[in-house]
């Protein structure tokens, strides 16, 4: 006995065979049900102990005055109020703004180009996008080390080169000066975050039916013109999901702040991450520390609220 | 000049050459950091040489002196053993949790499959501090397990959202056919679904392990002891003391510590390429 593929016949087949299991919607339910808690249930109780209870943890600790070793008892909104009223928070919070920003636009008009360009080359095409894709793959904590160096204030390889090309006659303070170790810090994370960008933006760009490109040409479209009214609107779900997904890990960044400037100089490169650190461990606040990382949260439900939408949208119009 | 000749040159002007800065871009911090790590000290700090070229012959005195001075290999096995541990927790539970969601249809199923997307997107940084916490009153600091344990708060809801996506790409008739010839579910999955859908297990694997190898947060605030570290944590806080920053050393221990992930990447860019993209287009 042959068993076909398509639906219908294997139906018809499992009748004439008179085993057929004449199930109803709820027996299918009742049978799958079980299964599926079972197997559902240790990745489940994992994520109820050890993500949503830190959360419920987390909200506790903020409206305390929990410090290392002590429960703390209940004092409110008093943590926010504080942090609202603290230089070095409101410093941290444009800090946040100032890097998120920089970082995702820089990330994706470069991201942008580059994957214009990959999705074009067709020699060496594994080589190049191999090496483009390296920085996304080592661990950043070890690659920032070698940003370091290369930023060192004595023997930076930046200033040597700078200077070497007579573009500076001294050396630049990378890292010592506020503006510039924000700078630094942004272009680190631009480094690591680009393969992403590019890589997704190209599968995005391989989606796209050729034959678009092919009628907006015999309508007369340049490429410049093939780029806005073709490429741009048809990548739009992409580019979306990218830059939403990559804020949400840009925002709440730590390795590379850590490593590079533990927030300083002055404070000046403190993000949400390192500066809940700083608070909650360092000098052991930790219900300031709590109420510092949960600024990432209203950034994550916008995040998750939108992609939500935007998975929702594709399903019905597709 | 012929017209295949024209195209050639062309490419290298409006291909080529705009591609060569990105990549020289990401890859010259590489490359330095193995000039670096071969360089001797009386090179590396003076000033009037030139940092690109090693000029004045090779030495493996960083690596001797991180071999021999710090604990780097077991910082080396540390991360093996978390990464590994984790890995193996992480795709299990992940195919587990995945193929109901793929497959099954159960009450609460769209609102699990959210919240698996919404772990997903939570960042290692919101919660270290309550975790910290957990870690205690489990009685697992200072000890690698709190890693094992922590890592697939972040791993299981990559691989469950990753192996989603992989089983729903296998045609369902497959497994019609050998329910029909009275497979249950349980060995439908286990003998039909799973052996076709062995890339995506592999993908979920490698980024797995992958992420666990080049944790930073966690393993910096959950282990103190020196012989306990993890390789990323190790290097970055063991071999900087006070004032003193052994660059040699570092650059040394950068290398090494990225050589495995690098090895792994060479031989299944593939699968990273497909992995990268899998969570953010599908």
């Amino acid at each position: 006995m042959r068993l076909r593929t398509l639906n219908g016949e294997v139906a018809k087949i499992a009748a004439a065979r008179g085993d057929a299991p004449s199930r109803s919607l709820a027996d299918v339910f009742s049978r799958d049900t079980p299964l599926a808690y079972t197997f559902i249930a240790p990745a489940f109780l994992l994520l109820l102990f050890l993500v949503a209870y830190p959360f419920a943890l987390s909200l506790w600790f903020s409206l305390s005055d929990a410090r290392v070793g002590e429960s703390g008892s209940f004092i409110g909104l008093d943590n926010f109020r504080r942090l609202l009223g603290s230089s070095i928070f409101l410093q941290t919070l444009q800090n946040s703004l100032v890097f998120t920003a920089a970082a995702l636009g820089a990330k994706t008009v470069l991201g942008m180009a580059l994957a214009l360009l990959l999705f074009r080359i067709a020699r060496f095409k594994r080589l190049i996008r191999g090496a483009v894709l390296l920085p996304f793959i080592v661990p950043t904590a070890l690659s920032t080390l070698v940003w370091w160096w290369m930023f060192e204030p004595l023997y930076s390889v930046v200033n040597w080169t700078l200077k070497a090309l007579h573009v500076v006659n001294r050396d630049i303070p990378w890292l010592p000066d506020p503006y510039l170790a924000m700078f630094t810090v942004i272009l680190v994370n631009t480094w690591r975050g680009l393969p992403f960008f590019a890589i997704t933006i190209l599968a995005g760009l391989v989606a796209i039916p050729r034959e678009m490109y092919e009628a907006a040409e015999s309508d007369g479209a340049g490429p410049i013109a093939r780029f806005w009214y073709v490429t741009v609107p048809l990548l739009k779900p992409v580019l979306a999901v990218v830059i939403l997904f990559s804020a949400i890990f840009t925002l709440a960044d730590f390795n590379i702040v850590y490593v590079l400037t533990k927030g300083g100089p002055m404070n000046m490169t403190h993000l949400f991450a390192t500066y809940s650190f700083a608070l909650g461990l360092q000098s052991g606040q930790i219900g300031q520390g709590a109420a510092v990382s949960l600024f990432l949260f209203p950034i994550l439900l916008a995040v998750v609220f939108t992609q939500l939408r935007l998975v929702r949208k594709a399903t019905t119009y597709e | 000049m012929n017209r295949r000749g024209r195209r050639a040159w062309r490419s290298l002007f409006t291909l080529y050459l705009p591609v060569t800065p990105f990549v020289l871009f990401a890859l010259f911090p590489l490359y330095f950091m193995f000039v670096t790590s071969l360089k001797k000290n009386s090179e590396l700090y003076d000033p009037t040489s030139i940092p690109f070229l090693i000029r004045r012959g090779v030495t493996f005195g960083h690596y001797q002196l991180l071999s021999g001075d710090t604990l780097f290999w077991s910082w080396f096995l540390n991360s093996l053993l978390v990464s590994l541990g984790a890995t193996i927790v992480s795709v299990v539970l992940g195919i587990l949790a995945a193929y109901p969601l793929a497959r099954l249809r159960f009450p609460g199923g769209d609102s699990f499959g959210v919240a698996i997307f919404v772990t997903y997107l939570v960042p290692p940084s919101l919660l270290f501090l309550p975790l910290t916490t957990v870690v205690n009153r489990l009685g697992l600091s200072d000890s690698l397990w709190s890693l094992v344990v922590t890592y697939p708060t972040f791993l299981v809801p990559f691989c469950t959202w990753l192996l989603m996506g992989y089983f729903r790409t296998v045609p369902r008739e497959i497994e019609e056919c050998a329910m029909l010839d009275g497979c249950g579910r349980v060995q439908t999955m286990l003998r039909i679904l799973l052996p076709v859908a062995v890339p995506g297990v592999i993908c979920a694997a490698l980024f797995a392990f992958t992420l666990s190898w080049n944790e930073f947060l966690y393993a910096l605030v959950f282990v103190s002891p020196a012989e306990l570290k993890t390789m990323t944590v190790g290097v970055f806080s063991e071999l900087i003391r006070g004032d003193i920053y052994y660059w040699g050393g570092l650059m040394a221990g950068a290398c090494i510590g990225s050589l495995p992930i690098v090895i792994a990447y060479v031989f299944f860019l593939d699968y990273y390429v497909s992995g990268l993209t899998a969570g953010a287009v599908k």
